[in-house]
């Protein structure tokens, strides 16, 4: 099966920074990949790049077979790529429902006239997407809140309706940034669910995550970052057991420890 | 009490021109957060337009609709060749290239038109109407309502079309409306080139009544700013309500005051609304979460 995402020694930098220095991985239908590493490790800096926000300095990044290096955002998504943000990326002043249906806007498409004279066709068309977003409100546990602006919300609340967003688009692949950032237990343990459903549902998922335990647990391949190198890649059990990560996590002297310990 | 109907009639004329440049000001400012200073000037290209081409031999309404098109390839262009390029520029950078743009269309249509003033007839006769002791041009009525035009086919536009909630979209999170898959750039060129028509729209409707030249549009483009700012930037409702509020102040104190200082009306309200309610009637605060 050909991959459905392809990352080729990609580079940038800034000045003299190199935040992401040749970094190469695969993403597959169905998959689960974990980016890790340290603050400052580049994993959003990654993200940018693949999602078009960012312009590498080097490398290149292929989307089902077609190279998509530097093509704009709206490009991507109309390519089945879809995004969520760390620090949120909503419509503040529309409520959690139409943030949805505007996630729904590719499938909208044509219609102008009738829609402008509010024919029949075309309220049918807006109630269909009306009851896909509320499904999809439904999916991530914010159906009862459908009708409240997103700017009164919780930021884990916000988290979900990026998500819900986000599927709205049918992508093909799925970038989460840090989506059980800011969520307690409870729905931390929601998010793992949802991730693990959606990837069952054959849609690829590239994720980043601070929470250790939902990302050993739900991935299926991991790659560790630090300074913008990737210093591992394999299944969870491995990666964690790398001592470059764990020096990376804990610095060298922790590794002296866990080396101890082992021995 | 026929002094105020006058006073009324003459500001709500006025107004509704200042109620359209105030949504061409809207419309730049949510696609982009850019002011954008040469609205003015597609007013003025609107009116010249008209003017040359009537003098061309074209028909009234075949003259107005090549000065309206003209106008809107002309923002079009205004956004593709120097607001587009200063992409990643600071706002305030890209403010003051629309104001090098105005005065570059400014000088241009000097030597292009020429430097006198000018009107043609309006559209239904210049014989005035008497309502209530008060009089009023006809070509008032045809300002008043083709502003009322303006405003509802927009509303219908951005409330139903696609692209029209696309550009709402935009206008509300630029980046995550890219997100969903909008062309946030092609909205841009829209924007401009749809601000640009409605200028030169108002310009064709009010040329009669006020009339035009080479130099009008930077006035213009300060009334009409002074009119989004009392509205609520960013808000089409508040360009309606600013843009007749401000025109109905003007003629009152020209006609109470002193028409000398009627030009002052706008200058004085920007300073009180950005000392006192810089957010405008209907704008809404600005909370930006970083």
């Amino acid at each position: 099966m050909t991959p459905l995402l392809e990352v080729a020694n990609l580079s940038i930098a800034f000045g003299g920074l190199r935040a992401v220095d040749d970094v190469s991985f695969e993403v597959r239908p169905g998959q689960i990949v974990s980016v890790i590493g340290p603050n400052g490790a580049g994993k959003t800096t990654l993200f940018n790049m693949i999602s078009g926000l960012y312009r590498p300095t080097q490398g290149s990044v292929r989307l089902v077979g077609a190279d998509v290096t530097s093509a704009e955002p709206h490009l991507l998504a109309r390519r089945g790529l879809a995004r969520t943000f760390q620090n949120l990326q909503v419509f503040p002043s529309m409520t959690l429902l139409e943030n949805v249906m505007v996630g729904h806007h590719l499938q909208e498409a044509g219609a102008t006239l009738p829609d402008l004279f509010g024919l029949p066709s075309s309220r049918r068309k807006t109630r269909a997407t009306a009851e896909s977003a509320l499904s999809l409100l439904a999916r991530v546990g914010l159906e009862k809140a459908a009708f409240r602006e997103a700017l009164t919300m919780s930021y884990g609340a916000l988290k979900r309706l990026e998500i819900a967003r986000a599927l709205a688009l049918r992508p093909k692949i799925l970038l989460l940034d840090e989506p059980a950032a800011g969520c307690n237990a409870v729905e931390t343990e929601e998010i793992d669910q949802l991730i693990t459903e959606i990837a069952s549902s054959g849609v690829a998922i590239l994720l980043v995550e601070h929470d250790m335990k939902l990302v050993m647990k739900i991935s299926s391949h991991i790659i560790a970052l630090d300074h913008g190198r990737k210093i591992a890649e394999g299944n969870p059990g491995d990666v964690a057991a790398n001592p470059d990560v764990i020096a990376a996590y804990l610095g060298q002297k922790g590794q002296e420890q866990v080396l101890h310990a082992d021995g | 009490m026929s002094d105020l109907l006058q006073f009324l009639f003459s500001g709500l004329t006025v107004g509704a021109v200042y109620a359209l440049l105030a949504l061409g000001f809207t419309i730049i400012f949510n696609a982009s957060d850019v002011v954008n200073f040469a609205q003015g000037e597609f007013v003025m290209l609107g009116g010249m337009g008209t003017v040359f081409g009537i003098a061309a031999g074209l028909p009234v309404p075949l003259a107005a609709l090549a000065a309206i098109m003209g106008t809107a390839f002309l923002g079009v262009a205004l956004n593709k060749l120097a607001i587009e390029p200063a992409r990643g520029a600071p706002v305030v950078s890209v403010i003051i290239i629309t104001i090098g743009a105005a005065i570059f269309i400014q000088g241009a249509a000097s030597v292009l038109f020429d430097k006198q003033i000018h009107r043609y007839p309006g559209f239904s006769g210049e014989r005035a109407l008497h309502f209530g002791g008060a009089t009023l041009l006809p070509q008032s009525l045809w300002v008043m309502s083709g502003a009322a035009m303006i405003f509802v086919a927009l509303w219908v536009f951005f409330t139903r079309s696609l692209t029209g909630k696309a550009m709402l979209a935009t206008s509300n999170n630029r980046l995550a409306a890219a997100l969903v898959g909008i062309n946030t750039r092609y909205i841009m060129t829209l924007s401009f080139g749809l601000s640009a028509a409605i200028g030169a729209f108002a310009g064709v409707l009010v040329t009669p009544i006020t009339m035009t030249a080479y130099n009008v549009g930077i006035g213009l483009a300060l009334s009409g700013f002074a009119a989004a700012m009392l509205g609520g930037l960013g808000n089409p409702v508040g360009a309606l309500v600013g843009g007749l509020l401000l025109g109905i102040l003007e003629a009152l104190t020209a006609g109470y005051i002193s028409s000398q200082y009627k030009d002052a009306v706008a200058f004085i309200l920007i300073i009180l609304l950005l000392f006192f309610m810089p957010q405008g009637l209907f704008g809404s605060k600005h909370a930006e979460r970083v």
